[in-house]
C-alpha cells in the first residue's frame, strides 16, 4: 500500500513538474510539449488505429524473431557446452560479440536482405540470441551430474536424456537468459524498424520526427516502454515465479 | 514394565504376517551376479596407478541380500559401478545371469546417497519416469506407480514436489522410482548415510520388507557395519587399497531384525575386529597425507 502511495507521489510530482516547465514556455511547444498534448496524441493514435496497427506489426515481428532466437540459442548453447573445443573457442567469441550493439548488424543486414522484414528478423536475432546461448551454456554446466546419472540409470538415452532430463534440469538457469534476451530483442526491433521497415512502432517514431510532432514521438516512446515493461512484468515474472515454486527454489529449498 | 514394551513385538509380527511373499505384478526374476578375477585400476594424475579393486572373485546368488563393508576409499563404490555397467573392469569379467556386462541396463539399477530425484516432476511422475523411458503405456504407468508409492507409504504424496518432502521421504521415492522399473538387481551405494537415525531405522524396515516382497537381488554398500549386519544375508569385507575380499560372514539371524538387537551388535563387533586393521590403514593414509596413489 505504502509502495503504491510512494509511486503515486513520485509520478504525480513528475507530471506536475513537467506540466509546470511546459507552461513556463521556456522552449516552444513543438519541442517541449505539455503532458496533456502527449495524452491527446496517444488518444488520437489509438483512435485512428495507427498505434494499434503499429503495435500489431511490431509484436508479430518480435514474437517470430524472439522465438527463432530461443530455439537457435538453446541449440547453440547446448552444442557449445557439450564440446570442450567449442567451449574454449566459440564461447569467448560469443561473449565479446555481445558487446556489439545489435544495431551495428543493420548495415550488414540491409546489404544482405535489403529493406525487408528479413533484415528486421536478422537484427532481432543477433540482438537476443547471444544472451540465450550464453545462459543455456552455463545452465548446461550447472546441471548436477546426479541428474544425468539417474536418468541414464533409469533408461534415458540420447534424445530422451536431452528432452526429459538435461533440458528441464537446465531450464531454471535459462530463464534469466530468456528474460535478458527478450529485452534485447525488443530494443533491437525498435531500432531496426526506425531505419528499415514500413509500419511498426519504430517507424511511427520516424513519422513523428518527419512531421516535427514531438508529442507523438513521446506518445510512441511511452507505448514502447509500457509494452516492454508489461511483458517483462507479466510474462517473465510469472515464468520465474512458476519455476521457483515448482523447483522449490527460494522459499523451501 | 510399560505396556508399550510388551505390545510392540506383537504389532511387528502382525505386520510381518500380513505381507505377501511376493508383490503382485513384480515380474522380474532375481538375477545372479558373478565376478571373476576383477581388477579395477585408475591412472592417477601424477604418480603410479591406483588399484581400486584387485582380484575380486565373488558370486552373488539370485535373491540374495549382500552387504559390502570396508573403510572409505576401499573401492566399494567401484564394485557397484562395475555391476551397474557404468564402468568397466581393467581385468577380469563381470557377469549378470551368466551374461557379461557390456553397459548399463534397466535390469540393474543403482540408488545413490543423493537420491537424484527430478525436482521438475511430481512424486508420481518421478516414479513413472523409468517406465516412461521404457515405453510403458500411460494406464499401466499410473497403476504401477500407485502400487509402488503404496509400498513405500507415500501414496498420499503423489502430486507433491520433491522439495516438499523430508530427506527420508525423498529416499523412499527414489526406492519406489527404481522398483517401478522392476529391476532384478538393486544396487545401493550408502543410500541412507545422509539420514538421521530414526529415519534410517524406518527405511531399514521398509527395505527389508520390500526385499522380501520383490525377491530381487540387492547389493548394498555401506561403511556402517551394524547396518550391514541388520540388513544383509551375507556381509563381505573389503580391504583397503588394493581392495580385495578379506573375508565374509553369513548372517542367519531371523527377520525382521533390528539395529539394537544384541545379536546384531555382537556380529558387528566381530566384523569390526576383523576390519580394524584395514580401517587403521585408511585412517593412517588420511592423517599422514600419504599420497592417494
Amino acid at each position: 500500500m505504502s509502495r503504491i502511495l510512494k509511486n503515486l507521489i513520485f509520478y504525480g510530482s513528475l507530471l506536475a513538474a513537467w506540466a509546470l516547465i511546459a507552461h513556463a514556455k521556456i522552449w516552444p511547444p513543438y519541442l517541449f510539449p505539455a503532458p496533456l498534448d502527449v495524452w491527446q496524441s496517444l488518444r488520437d493514435g489509438f483512435a485512428d488505429h495507427s498505434f494499434w496497427i503499429a503495435i500489431g506489426v511490431s509484436m508479430r515481428r518480435v514474437t517470430i524473431g524472439y522465438a527463432l532466437s530461443v530455439v537457435m540459442g538453446m541449440i547453440l548453447g547446448f552444442g557449445i557446452a557439450s564440446s570442450k573445443f567449442l567451449e574454449e573457442t566459440v564461447g569467448p567469441l560469443l561473449t565479446s560479440l555481445q558487446s556489439l550493439p545489435s544495431i551495428c548488424w543493420l548495415p550488414l543486414a540491409m546489404l544482405w536482405f535489403g529493406l525487408s522484414e528479413k533484415a528486421i528478423y536478422f537484427v532481432i536475432i543477433t540482438g537476443s540470441v547471444l544472451s540465450i546461448t550464453i545462459s543455456m551454456e552455463s545452465g548446461r554446466h550447472a546441471i548436477p551430474r546426479i541428474y544425468s546419472q539417474a536418468g541414464r540409470n533409469l533408461g534415458a538415452r540420447g534424445w530422451k536424456l536431452f528432452v526429459f532430463v538435461l533440458l528441464p534440469a537446465s531450464l531454471p538457469h535459462l530463464v534469466s537468459g530468456l528474460k535478458q534476451g527478450w529485452a534485447f530483442a525488443w530494443r533491437a526491433l525498435v531500432s531496426g524498424e526506425m531505419i528499415v521497415a514500413g509500419l511498426g512502432l519504430g517507424q511511427l517514431l520516424m513519422v513523428g520526427r518527419d512531421n516535427s510532432d514531438m508529442s507523438m514521438v513521446l506518445a510512441v516512446m511511452l507505448v514502447i516502454v509500457l509494452i516492454g515493461w508489461a511483458i517483462d512484468g507479466l510474462v517473465f515474472r510469472g515464468i520465474e515465479g512458476w519455476f521457483n515454486r515448482r523447483w522449490g527454489l527460494g522459499a523451501a529449498a | 514394565m510399560s505396556l508399550a514394551q510388551i505390545a510392540l513385538p506383537e504389532v511387528k509380527n502382525a505386520l510381518h504376517v500380513v505381507q505377501p511373499r511376493h508383490l503382485p505384478g513384480y515380474d522380474a526374476s532375481p538375477a545372479s551376479i558373478s565376478l571373476r578375477g576383477v581388477v579395477q585400476s585408475f591412472q592417477a594424475r601424477k604418480g603410479p596407478r591406483l588399484v581400486a579393486l584387485s582380484n575380486i572373485d565373488l558370486d552373488i546368488r539370485a535373491g540374495e541380500f549382500l552387504c559390502v563393508v570396508g573403510p572409505s576409499g576401499c573401492g566399494k563404490s567401484s564394485l557397484l559401478s562395475l555391476i551397474a555397467g557404468l564402468a568397466f573392469p581393467t581385468g577380469g569379467e563381470v557377469r549378470v545371469n551368466g551374461r557379461i556386462v557390456t553397459g548399463p541396463g534397466t535390469d540393474r539399477i543403482l540408488i545413490f546417497q543423493e537420491h537424484g530425484l527430478f525436482p521438475w516432476l511430481t512424486v508420481g511422475q518421478n516414479v513413472e519416469f523409468g517406465m516412461r523411458m521404457l515405453g510403458v503405456g500411460r494406464r499401466e504407468r499410473r497403476e504401477r506407480s500407485e502400487q509402488y508409492l503404496q509400498l513405500v507409504h507415500l501414496a498420499a504424496f503423489r502430486d507433491s514436489y520433491i522439495h516438499q518432502l523430508s530427506g527420508g521421504m525423498r529416499q523412499r521415492v527414489a526406492i519406489a522410482r527404481v522398483l517401478a522399473t522392476q529391476p532384478s538387481v538393486l544396487l545401493m551405494d550408502e543410500p541412507f548415510a545422509a539420514l538421521d537415525a530414526q529415519t534410517r531405522d524406518m527405511l531399514h524396515d521398509e527395505l527389508e520388507r520390500i526385499w522380501k516382497q520383490t525377491g530381487c537381488t540387492i547389493v548394498f554398500v555401506t561403511h556402517n557395519v551394524r547396518e550391514a549386519v541388520r540388513l544383509g544375508s551375507r556381509v563381505i569385507m573389503i580391504t583397503y587399497r588394493p581392495g580385495t575380499i578379506r573375508s565374509q560372514m553369513g548372517i542367519e539371524l531371523p527377520r525382521p531384525r533390528h539395529m539394537d538387537d544384541p545379536r546384531v551388535a555382537m556380529l558387528s563387533g566381530e566384523i569390526l575386529d576383523e576390519l580394524r586393521e584395514e580401517i587403521n590403514k585408511a585412517v593412517a593414509a588420511e592423517y599422514n597425507h600419504v599420497p592417494n596413489s
